[in-house]
Formats: C-alpha cells, sequence, structure tokens
C-alpha cells in the first residue's frame, strides 16, 4: 500500500501528522467532528454503526484491523461516519472469520482514514477541549488547516435523516408486533428484537398515526446520530406515542423520549466512546459494563412522573429512565452491544414483560 | 454493602520462597493485601517463609511470622493469634494448598476462622481436575476430552471416541518423558505402549490434542454482588503446548474479533459463577482453534496468579488490592480505581498500548536439562516491555532480557547465521528458549511470514508484525549515511522499537552520532499507563517510553532520586534485590525525595507504581536508563534537580548500568571502588597492603595462563570468570585435564561467557587455591562517608566453603567461630569499607580454616543477605544504606534511634536455607557447587540453632524425619567428625546404614551399623535402590573430590525424585541432628518478628 504524508487539524489549529489510508478523496481532505472511541475490539461494528454520521472516528488501541472484516460484523450497509483515525493500521487480517482487509474494506466503502498518528496525544486533546470538528486529508497542510477552521460539529444537526431507510421492512415472527423507528438502527439492535418480536423496521420520518396504524404491541426507538435538540419533530411524534403504547428507546432514542417526557439534553465534554463504561441498575444495586456511543444526555430537570433507573458510575450522567405509568423506558448505552459487553441484554426481554404486562391488562 | 464489621484480624498467608512457577509475583499480591487490609483497620497476621520478600518487612503486617508454611506450624501460629479470617488467594498456589490442608485437618473450623475470598468448595472445584470437568460440561462449555488407559486396547478405544490427534501423558513421570502425540492409530499404538512402561502405575492419560491451537487467558474478578469484570485478556504468541508461564504473551489479545472475544468472557464469567469464586480475582485460560474458532476452557485459577501480576502491571488496575478490599465485603463499584481517582473500579479497563512478556530462563545453570519447553513451566523469571505497537513491546522485551541481545532484530551478530534451512526450520518448529532468534533469521533468509506462520502454528499476525521488523533492519542495512534520513524515516525506525546502540550495531555508526542524529528528529516521549486510554486524567506517575508527539511526565519543583532495579529474576539475581530497591524508595519518600524506579520485572513490588513517586517500566540499558533521566531533568523546574541514581542495591544490572552514567550522579560508594573490588590485581594489591589473607591464585586469559597459575598455587583451584553474578561459570578443578574443559568451556566462541563480551584483559578468568574443608563466612555492613562502619551480621556457612554463598545455608548468629575470629572478621571488614571508600552497603566473604581467615571477596552493594539479616535483626539495613548514601551519618542514625550502637547479638538464631528447583529438573545433578543454581530461599529462625535449621528445612520443603533409617556415605575427610554424627542419630533412635567404608569406620568407633549397602558403581542392592524403595528417611551423603561424583550424583538424584532429604555436607547433618532433637524436646516455639527484635 503506498502511502501519502498527511495532515490532522482540529478546528482550534492543532495538528497532527500521520499518512493518508483508506479511500482517498480527490478532494485529498475530510471533515467532521473528531470522537474517540477506546474500545479494544469491534472496530468494523463501530465503523458501520449509523451513529457516527458526522464523525471522524479516531481509535485509541493503536493496531487497528488486526483480525480484518466480515459481512457478519456489519451493523449497516454502509459505513456512515466521515473518517477513521488509527495509530497503526493492520495491513493484513488473521482470522478465520474475516473475508476481507480493513483497509480494502475502507476504500471499497469510500472511507478516508488515516494511520501513523499520535492518538493518544489526539484523544488527550479531545478530553481536554471536548469534541472538536476538524480535517485530516493528504491534501497540501494549509488546505487541511484551513478545511479545519471553516468545519462544523454536529450541535444543532439533522443527520437522522441521512441515514434513516427509505421504506419499512419486517424481520422476525414473534407473538407481539414491534415496530421500531430506524433513527440509525444497528443490526444487531434488529437481531435482537427480532429474536423476540415480529418486527417492522420503519422510516424516521414515520408518524405516529402512521405507527399505531400498524397496531403495534410495542414501540422501539433505536439509536440514531447527531444532536437530539435538531429534532423536534421527531419528539413530536413520540410524544403522541407515549402512554399509548409501550416504548423502549435506545441511546438517542432514549434521548428523544426524554425530551417528548419534559426533559431536555445537553453535549457531554468528549462523550462516552466506549465498550467498558461501568452502570449501575438503581432497582437492583447490580453493575453492568455497558458499551456507550454518545456526545448528548439527558437532564432529567423537568421529567415528572419519571424515574431515573440507571445511572454512569464514571460520571453520574443519567444512563436510564423509566415511566411505570406511561409504560416506556429507556437506556442512553448499548443494549445490543456489538461491540461491547452483553450484560445489558436483559433488558430486551424487559421490553418483553413491559409489552406482555400491557397486553395482559389490555385485554 | 461496605466493609465488614463482624472482623478484627485476617491472616495472609505468603507463597514462601521463590521456586519456578512462584516467584515475586506473590510478594507483590500479599504486599498490597497486607496494605489494603490494614488501611481498612484490620489487625495483620502474615505468615511468610521468605525472608527475601517485602511483605515480610515488619512494618507491612501487625504481626509477622518467618515460619514454615507447615499445617502445624500454621495451626500453632492460628492457636497464638486467633484471627477471625483467613485469606489464601494472594499467597499462590501454596498458600491455596495449606489452608486446604488446615480445613481438611479441621484446625479452621475448631478454631472458627472464616477462609474469606475462595470457599474451599470453590477451591476444590477449580483445582480437581474431573470435578472442574463435570463443572463446565453442567454450564455447557467444554474442556479437551480425555480419558485413563491402562492398556494399548483402552487407549485405542478412548481415543476412538475422541479423534485424532491425540496427546498421551503418562501418569506420574517426572519432565514428561513418554509423552507424544499420536496422529493415527499405528503411532498411538506406539506412543500408548511407552508411554504405559514409562508410568510407574502403568497409567496414561489420552486426551484430544489441542497442540497449535492459539491460547487465550482473561483476568476476571468478581465481587458478592456478583459484579464481573474483565480486567485484562492475554494472548499467548507461542501455541498451545507451551505452558503459559513459558510462553511469549502479549496483552489485550490481538487477534479476536469482538464477537469472539464478548462469547469468551461470557464463558469466562460462567466458569467464574459455577466454580463459586464469590470474590476475587481469578483467570480462565482458554484454547481455541484457529481454523474454525472452536473454544475450549483450559483451566481456571481461583486465585490472583503470576498472569494477575502482569495483568496488573499492563493495566495499571491493582488486582491483589482489589481483590483484598473485595475479600472483606465492599463491592467493585464502592472502590475507587486509584489511576483516575474520580472513577469506580466497576469498570473494564482499556489500554491503547501493546504489553509482551518474555520468560527468561535459565538452562545455562542447569547442565543435563533439555532446554525444550513443553506443558511443565521451566522459566526463572520474566520481564515485560510497553509499546505503541507490537513490534516496539517485543524488541523492548528482548532488549530487557539482559542476554547480550540489542532486540528482536540481531543486528550483525546473528546467533542462527550458520544454521543451514533443515535445522532452523527445526528451531522455528521446537520451542525453546531461542526459538524467537530462530523465527528472526527465517525471516530475514526472507522466508515468507505466513510459509513461518504455517509451520510454528504462531498466528500470521505476530510473524507478520515480527518481518515488520526485519523489514526496518533491512532497511536500515542500507542506508548508506544516517544524516541524510528524514524525521519521519527516523520515527519510522523508532517506532518499530530500534534502540539507538541497535541502531549503531546495525548500521555500523557511531552511537554518538546516531544518539544525536536521532535525538533530533525523534526524541523519546513518555506516554502514562492509565487504566482508561486517556479518557480521563490520570494521577498516576507510571510511564512507558516510545516516539511520539507528546510526552507526559509532568514538571516538579521536587528534587528527585532514582533507583535502577534488578531486572528479570534469575538465578543469582531475585527478590532480594527488589526488596532493597523498594526499601529504598520509601526512605527516599520519608526524607521528602521523588522516588523514580526503573525496572522491567512484571512480578516484583518495586514496579508497582504506588511504591514510587514515578515509575518507568523500561529496559534496563543504558539507551534507556538515559533517556529517563533526560526526562527527569527536564521536568525539574524552580531549581530542583536529579540528585542522584541508585546502583547498589539492584545487584548486577545497575552496577553495569553504572559506567554509562555521569560517576556525579552515582550515589554512594563510587564505580571505581566496585571496579577495584572485582579486578582481580587492584584487589589483591588491596588485601596486600592491608595485611589480609587470600587464598593464593592469579588470573588468566588462555589455557596457557591458566595452567602456569596452577603450577604457582597448586589443586585445587577455583576457577570463575569476573563480572558474573551467582557464581555463573564457576567451578571448582582437580587436575590439568578438569582446568582445560573448564578454560574451554570459558574461553570457547560458543562458551559460557560468548555473549556476555568473551573473555579480555579487562574480564579475565579468576583463578584461586580453593581452600577445602573451610567454613565460609559472610558479612553485610554499611560505612558512612566520615568513615564509620557498621558491622550489620555476620552469617557462618553450613555448607563448606567452594559451595556458592546463595545455595548455602548459613546461620546468624554465628555457631562455631570463636571471638577471635568473629572480632578478626570485624576488624577486616571495617578496613575493607574504609579502603574502598564505602558509602552504604559492602559484603565481605571469608573462608576460615583452622582459626585463620582468609578474605574470599569483597562486593561494595547490596547483597543477597541484606534482606535476611535485616530481619534476623531488625535492622533494615537497605533503608539505613540509603541515608547514608544521601550523606546521613551513622552518629546521627544512631542518635535517632535507627542503628544499635553496635552488631546486634540476637538471643535467637536465624538460619537461611537455599531452595533448589532440582525437582523440575530430574537430569540435572543436584550436588551444590561453586555456580549458584537456587531459586530462592527460606529463613528459620528458633531459640536454638537446631530448632532454627529443623525450621529452615521444612520451609525449604523437607520435613527432618522424627523416626526411621538414615543412610550415611561420608567422604574420608568427614568420616571421623561423621561418628559423633553417627552416635547422635542413634541415641535419637535412628537406624543406621552406610556404604563400605563409612560403616567400617564408624563400627570402628563403636557406632552400630544396621545395614551395609554396595556403592552405586558395584552394582547389587545400593542406596539408590534402598532409597526407591522407602527404606530410608534421611540421606547424609558428603562429596569428595570429583571421583565419588557420579556415585553422589545418582544417590542425590533417588534422593529427590523419592523424595526424601538428602544433606550434602557434615556440617547439615550435624545440624539436622541438633534440629530433630531439640524440636522433640520443645516443638516449633513459633514466634513473630515483631516479638523477636520489636
Amino acid at each position: 500500500m503506498t502511502r501519502h504524508p498527511a495532515t490532522l487539524a482540529l478546528s482550534d489549529g492543532t495538528v497532527f501528522r500521520g499518512e493518508s489510508a483508506g479511500f482517498l478523496p480527490a478532494t485529498g481532505v475530510t471533515t467532521g467532528e473528531f470522537v474517540f472511541n477506546t474500545a479494544l475490539s469491534g472496530y468494523q461494528e463501530v465503523i458501520t454503526d449509523p451513529s457516527y454520521a458526522g464523525q471522524v472516528i479516531a481509535f485509541t488501541y493503536p493496531h487497528i484491523g488486526n483480525y480484518g472484516v466480515t459481512g457478519a460484523d456489519d451493523e449497516s450497509p454502509h459505513p456512515w461516519c466521515d473518517g477513521v483515525v488509527v495509530r497503526e493500521l493492520t495491513a493484513r487480517a488473521s482470522s478465520w472469520r474475516a473475508d476481507g482487509d480493513l483497509e480494502a474494506f475502507l476504500i471499497a466503502r469510500g472511507v478516508p482514514a488515516m494511520t501513523g498518528v499520535d492518538t493518544r496525544r489526539l484523544t488527550r486533546h479531545l478530553r481536554v477541549h471536548g469534541a472538536l470538528a476538524g480535517a485530516f486529508g493528504h491534501a497540501d497542510p494549509e488546505v487541511v488547516v484551513a478545511a479545519a477552521a471553516a468545519a462544523r460539529g454536529t450541535d444543532g444537526c439533522d443527520l437522522v435523516s441521512r441515514v434513516s431507510i427509505q421504506a419499512p421492512y419486517e424481520r422476525g415472527a414473534g407473538r407481539y408486533h414491534v415496530v421500531a423507528l430506524d433513527y440509525g438502527i444497528k443490526a444487531a439492535m434488529v437481531r435482537q428484537l427480532a429474536e423476540r418480536f415480529r418486527l417492522t423496521v420503519v422510516p424516521a420520518s414515520t408518524s405516529a398515526l402512521e405507527i399505531l396504524a400498524r397496531r403495534p404491541d410495542g414501540v422501539f426507538l433505536s439509536n440514531g446520530p447527531g444532536d437530539p435538540a435538531a429534532l423536534p419533530e421527531l419528539v413530536a411524534e413520540v410524544a403522541l406515542l407515549v402512554g399509548r403504547v409501550p416504548i423502549f428507546g435506545i441511546c438517542l432514542g432514549h434521548q428523544l423520549l426524554a425530551t417528548a417526557l419534559g426533559g431536555s439534553t445537553f453535549k457531554l465534554p468528549f462523550g462516552h466512546h466506549g465498550s467498558n463504561h461501568p452502570v449501575s441498575d438503581l432497582a437492583t444495586g447490580r453493575v453492568e459494563v455497558t458499551a456507550q456511543n454518545h456526545n448528548y444526555a439527558v437532564d432529567v430537570a423537568g421529567l415528572a412522573g419519571v424515574r431515573v433507573t440507571h445511572v454512569n458510575l464514571n460520571d453520574d450522567v443519567v444512563e436510564g429512565i423509566a415511566s411505570d405509568e406511561r409504560r416506556c423506558f429507556s437506556v442512553q448505552y448499548h443494549p445490543e452491544a456489538a461491540p461491547g459487553p452483553h450484560d445489558a441484554r436483559y433488558l430486551f426481554d424487559r421490553f418483553e414483560t413491559l409489552i406482555a404486562d400491557a397486553a395482559g391488562e389490555g385485554r | 454493602m461496605g466493609r465488614r464489621e463482624d472482623l478484627r484480624s485476617i491472616m495472609v498467608i505468603g507463597s514462601g520462597p521463590i521456586v519456578i512457577g512462584q516467584a515475586c509475583e506473590f510478594d507483590y499480591s500479599g504486599t498490597q493485601a497486607c496494605q489494603v487490609l490494614r488501611e481498612e483497620g484490620y489487625r495483620v497476621v502474615l505468615v511468610n517463609s521468605n525472608p527475601a520478600t517485602i511483605m515480610t518487612d515488619p512494618s507491612m503486617a501487625d504481626v509477622t511470622y518467618v515460619e514454615p508454611l507447615d499445617v502445624d506450624v500454621v495451626a500453632e501460629i492460628m492457636e497464638r493469634e486467633r484471627p477471625d479470617a483467613l485469606l489464601p488467594t494472594l499467597g499462590g498456589q501454596t498458600a491455596l494448598n495449606l489452608t486446604m490442608e488446615l480445613v481438611r485437618a479441621g484446625v479452621t473450623e475448631r478454631l472458627g476462622v472464616e477462609v474469606i475470598g475462595a470457599r474451599p468448595e470453590a477451591i476444590e472445584t477449580a483445582e480437581n481436575r474431573e470435578l472442574f470437568k463435570a463443572a463446565m460440561s453442567e454450564i455447557g462449555l467444554r474442556v479437551p476430552e480425555s480419558g485413563f488407559a491402562h492398556t494399548v486396547e483402552d487407549a485405542l478405544a478412548i481415543a476412538e471416541g475422541i479423534g485424532y490427534p491425540i496427546i498421551v501423558r503418562p501418569s506420574y513421570i517426572l519432565g514428561g518423558a513418554g509423552t507424544g502425540i499420536a496422529d493415527g492409530v499405528a503411532s498411538l499404538r506406539r506412543l500408548a505402549a511407552e508411554g504405559l512402561a514409562a508410568s510407574p502405575i502403568g497409567e496414561i492419560l489420552v486426551e484430544r490434542s489441542i497442540a497449535g491451537w492459539k491460547e487465550f487467558e482473561l483476568e476476571v474478578m468478581r465481587d458478592r454482588a456478583d459484579n464481573c469484570v474483565v480486567i485484562c485478556s492475554i494472548e499467548n504468541v507461542d501455541p498451545m503446548g507451551v505452558h503459559t508461564g513459558d510462553s511469549i504473551t502479549v496483552a489485550p489479545a490481538q487477534t479476536l474479533s469482538d464477537v469472539e472475544y464478548q462469547a469468551m468472557r461470557d464463558d469466562a464469567f460462567a466458569v467464574l459463577r459455577r466454580v463459586g469464586v464469590e470474590t476475587g480475582g481469578s483467570n480462565v485460560q482458554f484454547a481455541v482453534d484457529p481454523a474454525t474458532g472452536e473454544r475450549l476452557v483450559i483451566e481456571m485459577n481461583p486465585r490472583v496468579s503470576r498472569s494477575s501480576a502482569l495483568a496488573s502491571k499492563a493495566t495499571g488496575f491493582p488486582i491483589a488490592k482489589i481483590a483484598a478490599r473485595l475479600a472483606v465485603g465492599y463491592t467493585l463499584d464502592e472502590i475507587v480505581n486509584d489511576i483516575t481517582r474520580a472513577t469506580p473500579a466497576s469498570f473494564e479497563p482499556v489500554i491503547d498500548y501493546v504489553v509482551t512478556k518474555i520468560p527468561r530462563w535459565a538452562f545455562e545453570k542447569l547442565p543435563g536439562a533439555a532446554p525444550v519447553l513443553g506443558t511443565r513451566m521451566q522459566s526463572v523469571g520474566e520481564v515485560m516491555a510497553i509499546g505503541r505497537t507490537f513490534a516496539e513491546s517485543l524488541q523492548k522485551a528482548v532488549r530487557s532480557l539482559e542476554q547480550g541481545r540489542l532486540g528482536f532484530a540481531a543486528g550483525p551478530n546473528r546467533e542462527f547465521s550458520g544454521v543451514d534451512d533443515d535445522e532452523l526450520w527445526y528451531r522455528c518448529e521446537v520451542a525453546t528458549p531461542e526459538r524467537l532468534y530462530a523465527l528472526h533469521e527465517m525471516l530475514w533468509r526472507g522466508v515468507e511470514p505466513d510459509d513461518v506462520a504455517r509451520r510454528t502454528r504462531i498466528d500470521p499476525w505476530f510473524v507478520r508484525e515480527m518481518s515488520s521488523i526485519v523489514e526496518v533492519e533491512r532497511d536500515l542495512h542500507g542506508y548508506a549515511d544516517l544524516a541524510s534520513l528524514d524525521a519521519s524515516t527516523w520515527r519510522r525506525v523508532r517506532q518499530k522499537g530500534f534502540s539507538d546502540t541497535q541502531i549503531a550495531a546495525i548500521t555500523g555508526a557511531p552511537l554518538d552520532a546516531v544518539r544525536s542524529l536521532r535525538r533530533r528528529h525523534a526524541p523519546v516521549t513518555f506516554k502514562t499507563v492509565d487504566t482508561c486510554a486517556a479518557e480521563f486524567a490520570a494521577s498516576t506517575p507510571y510511564h512507558y517510553g516510545t516516539t511520539e508527539d507528546e510526552s507526559e511526565v509532568s514538571t516538579s519543583p521536587r528534587d528527585r532520586v532514582v533507583i535502577l532495579g534488578s531486572g528479570p529474576n534469575r538465578i543469582g539475581q531475585g527478590i532480594e534485590f527488589d526488596y532493597c530497591c523498594v526499601q529504598a524508595s520509601q526512605v527516599l519518600r520519608e526524607l521528602g525525595y521523588e522516588s523514580v524506579m526503573v525496572n522491567c520485572n512484571p512480578e516484583t513490588v518495586s514496579t508497582d507504581y504506588s511504591i514510587s513517586d514515578r515509575l518507568y517500566f523500561e529496559p534496563l540499558t543504558p539507551d534507556d536508563v538515559e533517556e529517563v533521566l533526560r526526562a527527569e531533568a527536564a521536568a525539574c523546574v524552580d531549581g530542583a534537580r536529579v540528585v542522584g541514581v541508585i546502583v547498589s542495591l539492584g545487584g548486577q544490572t545497575p552496577l553495569k548500568l553504572a559506567h554509562s552514567l555521569d560517576p556525579h550522579l552515582v550515589l554512594g560508594t563510587p564505580t571505581r571502588s566496585i571496579d577495584a573490588a572485582e579486578d582481580r590485581q587492584r584487589w589483591a594489591e588491596i588485601c596486600r597492603e592491608l595485611g589480609l589473607s587470600q587464598p593464593p591464585g592469579g588470573v588468566a586469559t588462555t589455557l596457557d595462563g591458566a595452567r602456569a597459575v596452577a603450577a604457582a598455587v597448586g589443586y585445587p583451584l577455583l576457577v570463575r570468570p569476573s563480572y558474573v553474578l551467582g557464581g555463573r561459570a564457576m567451578e571448582i578443578v582437580y587436575d590439568d585435564g578438569d582446568l582445560s574443559r573448564a578454560m574451554g568451556n570459558l574461553t570457547g566462541a560458543h562458551g559460557a561467557l560468548a555473549r556476555e563480551g568473551g573473555v579480555s584483559a579487562e574480564r579475565p578468568i579468576l583463578l584461586d587455591r580453593f581452600l577445602e574443608d573451610a567454613i565460609e563466612v559472610d558479612v553485610d555492613a554499611v560505612r558512612d562517608h566520615a568513615g564509620e562502619v557498621y558491622v550489620a551480621g555476620v552469617m557462618e556457612h553450613v555448607e563448606e566453603a567452594g559451595v556458592h554463598s546463595g545455595d548455602s545455608a548459613c546461620a546468624l548468629p554465628p555457631q562455631t567461630l570463636s571471638p577471635t575470629v568473629i572480632e578478626t572478621i570485624g576488624v577486616a571488614t571495617r578496613r575493607i569499607a574504609d579502603v574502598l571508600g564505602v558509602v552504604g552497603l559492602i559484603n565481605v566473604q571469608y573462608a576460615v580454616k583452622e582459626g585463620e581467615v582468609y578474605v574470599l571477596e569483597a562486593n561494595p552493594r547490596a547483597s543477597r543477605t541484606v534482606p535476611f539479616v535485616s530481619k534476623a535483626t531488625g535492622v533494615p539495613l537497605a533503608k539505613v544504606a540509603v541515608r547514608l548514601m544521601l550523606g546521613a551519618t551513622l552518629a546521627e542514625l544512631r542518635a535517632q534511634g535507627r542503628v544499635p550502637a553496635a552488631t546486634p547479638h540476637p538471643r535467637h538464631v536465624s538460619v537461611k536455607e537455599a531452595v533448589l528447583p532440582f525437582n523440575r529438573f530430574p537430569d540435572v545433578d543436584t550436588v551444590l557447587g561453586p555456580e549458584m543454581r537456587s531459586t530462592g530461599e527460606v529463613m528459620g529462625i528458633g531459640e536454638t540453632f537446631g530448632i532454627a535449621f529443623a525450621k529452615s528445612q521444612l520451609a525449604a520443603g523437607t520435613r527432618l524425619p522424627d523416626a526411621g533409617t538414615v543412610f550415611l556415605s561420608l567422604a574420608d575427610r568427614d568420616k571421623s567428625g561423621g561418628v559423633g554424627l553417627a552416635r547422635q542419630l542413634t541415641d535419637l533412635g535412628f537406624t543406621l546404614v552406610a556404604t563400605a567404608g563409612t560403616a567400617a569406620h564408624l563400627e570402628a568407633a563403636g557406632v552400630a551399623v544396621a545395614e551395609r549397602v554396595h556403592k552405586v558403581s558395584e552394582g547389587g542392592r545400593d542406596a539408590t535402590g534402598l532409597i526407591a524403595s522407602g527404606a530410608v528417611h534421611l540421606v547424609i551423603n558428603t562429596p569428595s573430590g570429583r571421583d565419588a561424583a557420579a556415585d553422589g550424583a545418582r544417590i542425590r538424584h533417588s534422593a529427590t525424585v523419592n523424595g526424601v532429604p538428602c544433606l550434602t555436607t557434615l556440617a547439615a547433618g550435624l545440624a539436622a541432628a541438633r534440629g530433630i532433637a531439640e524440636t522433640r524436646a520443645h516443638g516449633w516455639r513459633v514466634a513473630s518478628l515483631q516479638e523477636l527484635t520489636g
């Protein structure tokens, strides 16, 4: 693989060196919001997670690509992230599961990348200064720096409409029917739901009325990219569903539900991106190690009739809420894992119980 | 849930002497446990027989028993101390086994002592093969299928059910004899027959072979609320078939996708829950088929282990500390991560670097042992290195080993360059200590990495990364002019882990030029180990060097002192030096300096980041140490400075480094004095000037020179190289033939010293007249800059001169030396310390023969006996030495009550005994000689010498018999002295058997001998047969010269194999007889250090 010297610049003017890798854009420069992810494994799932739309992912673990890629690990048909930054991109895969090398995958899927970067310095910078917009590429350094200065982050951006599907599809064959709103849904969520329910995945733009017309036993609000505050229309539809049907939300779905219940969201300094976040289940006192990927979090002030069910033990961020009365609950983290620990998969069972209870009472 | 309030006093059991498979890692875990439990306000009762440990420092526990780890002894201690609980999971297999014995003997129940950390049933399930297998199948996990066979037909039937390939392991054999892999019926038929013949009980284990599968290990923790976390994943570079302790391992796992990793994580937790480890750390080992991903559980340990020490150092997450808190009731979320000090311990550490561990073996010390690695661990130590990439950490690890290799890329002197391709393939395919370097040669020859991977079954990812190092090595060979290289090229070379010295060796450029160019283009940066990949601000000062954009060493306005550690454990240099370094760090902090530790041994307490103000986990080479010193100097602000470097507490490793340091930075005794003591001629002059007798001798670099020395001084001669530790390659020669063979061994191109620079005028061979039948004496002393000397301890060896001091038992205070001799030795020690200008520690060895005192050698540095002397006398010698190095005087320390007015004369007797690794190497002769071979030591303390000696034997694993038969075979010189011994033994009720000569002598003196046995070489009913039949309970066999060696070796071998105590000197025999008599009369009489020296 021939490599070209490349530059990475953040909007505050900080510059890093490295080499271009993956897909080489004709302009020689790629912009986005820079975030870091600390997971030691699961790079393919991260790269294909639609929640990263608009973002450039810096992996803190230095060797990325060791075990290649496989179709089985795609979280969506296309990577939605704007770029990937690593310390050391592994040229060739070693795994019985692999059907290709990571770099070939990045090229084929049009993902620009950069290798040889002091990603620890980048991470420390982002930790102190927060997620920053920036640019990288093999164009002249001045060009990259200028692009970085002009780049903007995800604040106020509606990225959901970019990543959501156009037409509904169905999966699974359970007793209950769940409609999942695809704000950027991960394949692992679809798998977890389809194992338990008859599932209809619908575009994010689907209205509450259209959803209710499908006579769901429960509604699932998926993860997705960007700033929840930029999505008032979606919140309005969720608000119409609350109380009428059991709801389970994850990540962006959690933020939209909380907002619909009267809460609000705020941007975290540098977000939670990794597979090792300890979350306390306040009902049991048990700790679950969770996969997380969010820049925004829920502020519970203003929420009435809602209890906080989970908190992040690292920084006390609200990780889960529930309203028994309105039969809805949501979590900020990723119980479907992929990548990440399986500790929180019980939440899908909890959703099933919630639906069954509601169905039982309704009859 | 919080701290348990129903417990007040907790007993912690240590792991005893350092042996193969159980080293400093348990001092690390035990020390952490003691610290935590005391912080929590519990009264800690510690038992450990190993005096060289930091945990047995009297300040670490409320009550410290340096007593044998034996069920009767520990029961006696429990009876005295009445602890509420016993924590067995931090002292290795030794503590776990001892706890199970205490439980089975009903001691814990009788005294109402609760076993915390792991319940006995859980220990049983994890340790018992059959129970474990059943438990695994219950939770749907698979283990390698197997069955026991007693006939070839049985074996074939079992194999039919399992499928080939099959591994055959005979039961109850030592050293893996008869083990093999069968790929079909024919080969199994042959192997099974061989195996059944090899097994003394005619039984073989027929097991599915998974040799060549990938091996992984997860370090996991669980609390009593059932929260489970993985601390670290570890992947072995060597595939299944090599013991994990002997494998090169890497953290984190490199070749597992998240799908596979998470499934393995689920399995590990399932194992933990099923086995029933309620709190604490465990490890679970897995084998993975590289072709299909099929996963088998290999084993689990329900306790902290060597791997958990590695995982703690690799991640910065202190497993033992957390395990101790969990054991007393906390849950993971109630414990703060002491690296971030902001987040809880209930998370899973992530790292942004790669850690590589390489074991260090000692086959060169054990002639006769085949250096092939297998399922039994044989390494004596290990190094760990941290790099941003695997390539960088691998190269750093290789140079950390201190075996003369510059890195994985060998430079111009490739050790396998002369080996043909076929032989080289063999060297790559068979796991040996040198396999890594054979792999390098193979890649250097241009063989495709994937071909190497296929034939070695090492994962292609690792081989390709190794190959990437070779590519850079090739490029380096091609650079005509280093000055023309740009910064990105320098960075690329450095990021593959090449050191300046390595680059200089490969390119032929002068080191100075390489260093200055490299510093300009690719300066070293120090990153931080922080458990979280920089996600949170870290307050830990735990660093490693790499080449990146940014360095993270924070500035400070305080003066600092750098301590150079002792590197990997090896025979001759181990935990005792780590003890000294840790003491140094503690005292530096007390004195208000910042202490800065540099070391690369993951097992140790010194590499616990909380011990020092800053820890650099770096190779101990001139290049790496220089960069640490530069970083420290650069981090000084407001007039702070690097006050100095302590090189005299870590054994030979830092002493060698002293030569590359600015002499003004070396604290304490100047380097030139150290050299003077090592330089044969100068040392002889010093002794002459001081009027001290030395055994006659000389130096030589050639055989002719050696012959000339021999002609002048006569045989027997002690032959040894200069500048080595632990008597490496040292031997006693009795005639010209011996001498020429010994010189050939030392000076040959592939001789014992070849990789250490060989023999030269600067490093000649030393030849001394060997004083037969002399008593050897060791003295540890300290001297201050004003010239006062404090003699801290005089130790009399139990073995005669000629047995390496590290292998010899010794007693403090001396038992047979006259006051005049002791006085003479004290005076001589003072004068030697004076003339060498010692500031700090000095160790002098003497031989006493017929009342005359001879000086053997002086070492102006910490000796192996410093911790023993400290514990025997209650004076923390290493701490005293560091204070002296930093300018204090003994007078001041005396005034502060830190040093007594004169050498203490404790009322109790302390005996140090060596522990030898022979049970691991049944083919090695167990005779003791001038080359040190012990891996560790124990201490026995008693009111009398006999009790102390018996305790030391028991602690070393040899319970002296109370009744039965003693076999005596004495050298001529011992025969008259042996009569008294024989009489004592018969008075004690023992029956004697003896070889003809010994028997004749004893009978002539009126001592009854029940049976005469043939010499081994005479055939018939001989000693080996008698020992094997179980008819002998104690062997006293003293070697005499070279001729009896063959017989003696076989007797000792038989004793070792059959677990019969075997004493090889008359002195040890006499001590044993007294010990048997006195313990019979008085019992063990346990006592704590605090009682004895408080």
